[in-house]
């Protein structure tokens, strides 16, 4: 659904990331298919699979921004690649979204100058630039400290809404599934368990998905609390 | 096999789905820049010390006075052209280049760039790796033709400075007997050469896997199989064309 945001979530080694790079079409699933807007992508015409590819934007683990270009090539990227927009205009798009994303005044900025978190925030500019309808983040927050992942995790939620796209987050941290995330899936062992509205989590009667929540302190000091 | 089967449909891969044709002129011009001009300090260092090299070691051998001196040029020439100029010149262009190729397409292999672009819908292998290729097909026969010019001048500084020969001599011995098909071998090997390490190496560094580790082996793989196939390559083409 546009402007709704999906979580995949399970613990490492669970094919969180393996089926995302299904989705994406960076790995060929053994079975089963891929849709996007009744467009199947793993049987779909090259034409078509470029169609469907300049229409998804993701943010991978480690920000995956290009040594070479600074932070204005990277953001700008897609739109090299993927468009005819001119210098200006392009110039005025990437500035507009390094602005929204809070990273006014970076666009010179190599991605060996950038902490973790802005290495984050811009690869989640490049993701969007192209204005994308799906935007795919795998681990947004992993590797960033608590207060810089919860502002990550907002800007998705954010920029979800904002922008009108269809998102799916793959992650295995229980902060980001209570702050952001419409619609969960849990995968353990390579199945998906349990689906639903993040607001049943807490109270989703599956033995695995209660021991991954629960497993964190914080979740088991709330639970304890509220009983 | 398996390698050899995997490595051409990589070089098929090259030539689909391939971007617009400014997008590869202005790759390929800066890849030049970085396999060719920065390759130039290296190159002259070690050609006109290697001629220099040949043309003492030569006039060291020719104990007898019945052999006339301009010999010793005219050996440093077709030396020079022949096999040093095209040949170790491409085992240091692999070590210099084909390193840096494999080792930058495998780091942005684990770091995820290669399937940045692959999501973005661009065929990586070609966005990265025909540059590459075409920068080295270009600019390797430059510096053979610079590595030959050089040599033979190193051979020239040497054999006066010590007394060897006259000038007069070393440039006879430089114009007797020229076989002019010589340089167009040196040439046809430098192309060759060039696409082995540029290709090879690229092959290396993009089918890289694991961390900081693989990197530093893929790229120790990329300049070992260069030489190995810069050699077998050159022993071939002097039974074919000489």
């Amino acid at each position: 659904m546009p402007g709704q945001s999906n979580l995949i979530i399970g613990s490492s080694g669970t094919g969180k990331t393996v089926l995302l790079k299904c989705i994406v079409g960076l790995l060929t699933p053994d079975e089963g298919s891929v849709f996007f807007d009744g467009r199947d992508f793993h049987n779909a015409g090259r034409s078509e699979i470029q169609d469907i590819r300049r229409e998804i934007g993701m943010l991978f683990q480690g920000g995956a921004l290009f040594d070479s270009k600074n932070v204005e090539q990277n953001v700008g990227f897609p739109l090299d690649m993927l468009t005819k927009m001119n210098r200006g205009e392009k110039l005025d798009r990437i500035n507009f979204v390094l602005n929204r994303l809070g990273l006014t005044n970076t666009n010179k900025k190599m991605p060996s100058e950038l902490s973790g978190g802005m290495k984050k925030r811009v690869g989640l500019a490049r993701a969007i630039v192209n204005n994308s309808k799906y935007l795919f983040c795998d681990e947004p927050n992993s590797g960033l400290d608590p207060q810089t992942a919860i502002v990550i995790d907002h800007l998705i939620q954010e920029i979800t809404e904002e922008f009108n796209i269809t998102t799916i987050v793959v992650t295995h941290d229980m902060n980001s599934v209570m702050e952001i995330g419409d619609y969960v899936m849990f995968m353990y062992k390579g199945q998906m368990l349990w689906e639903g509205p993040n607001s049943d989590i807490l109270n989703a009667e599956v033995r695995e998905l209660q021991d991954f929540v629960y497993s964190n302190k914080l979740m088991m000091a709330l639970k304890e609390q509220s009983s | 096999m398996k390698i050899i089967g995997k490595y051409f449909i990589f070089l098929q891969s090259l030539f689909v789905k391939r971007e617009s044709f400014n997008t590869y002129i202005r790759l390929t011009i800066d890849e030049c820049i970085k396999v060719g001009i920065d390759s130039v300090f290296i190159v002259v260092i070690i050609s006109t010390f290697i001629g220099a090299v040949t043309a003492v070691q030569t006039a060291y051998n020719f104990v007898t006075p019945l052999i006339p001196r301009y010999v010793i040029s005219l050996i440093v020439r077709d030396m020079t052209l022949l096999e040093l100029a095209p040949t170790i010149t491409a085992i240091v262009f692999a070590g210099k280049v084909g390193s840096n190729i494999a080792g930058e397409l495998g780091t942005m292999r684990i770091s995820e760039q290669v399937d940045a672009l692959e999501v973005m819908g661009i065929n990586s292998s070609s966005f990265l790796v025909l540059p590459k290729i075409l920068a080295c097909v270009l600019m390797y026969p430059l510096l053979v033709i610079l590595a030959g010019n050089l040599s033979i001048l190193g051979g020239y500084i040497a054999a006066t400075l010590t007394g060897e020969m006259t000038p007069s001599e070393y440039v006879y011995g430089i114009r007797v007997d020229f076989i002019e098909f010589n340089v167009t071998f040196a040439l046809i090997k430098s192309v060759v050469f060039a696409f082995l390490i540029a290709s090879i190496s690229a092959f290396t560094g993009y089918y890289t896997a694991g961390g900081a580790l693989e990197v530093g082996k893929a790229s120790t793989k990329a300049v070992t199989s260069s030489c190995i196939a810069i050699l077998s390559a050159d022993y071939l083409l002097a039974q074919l064309l000489l």
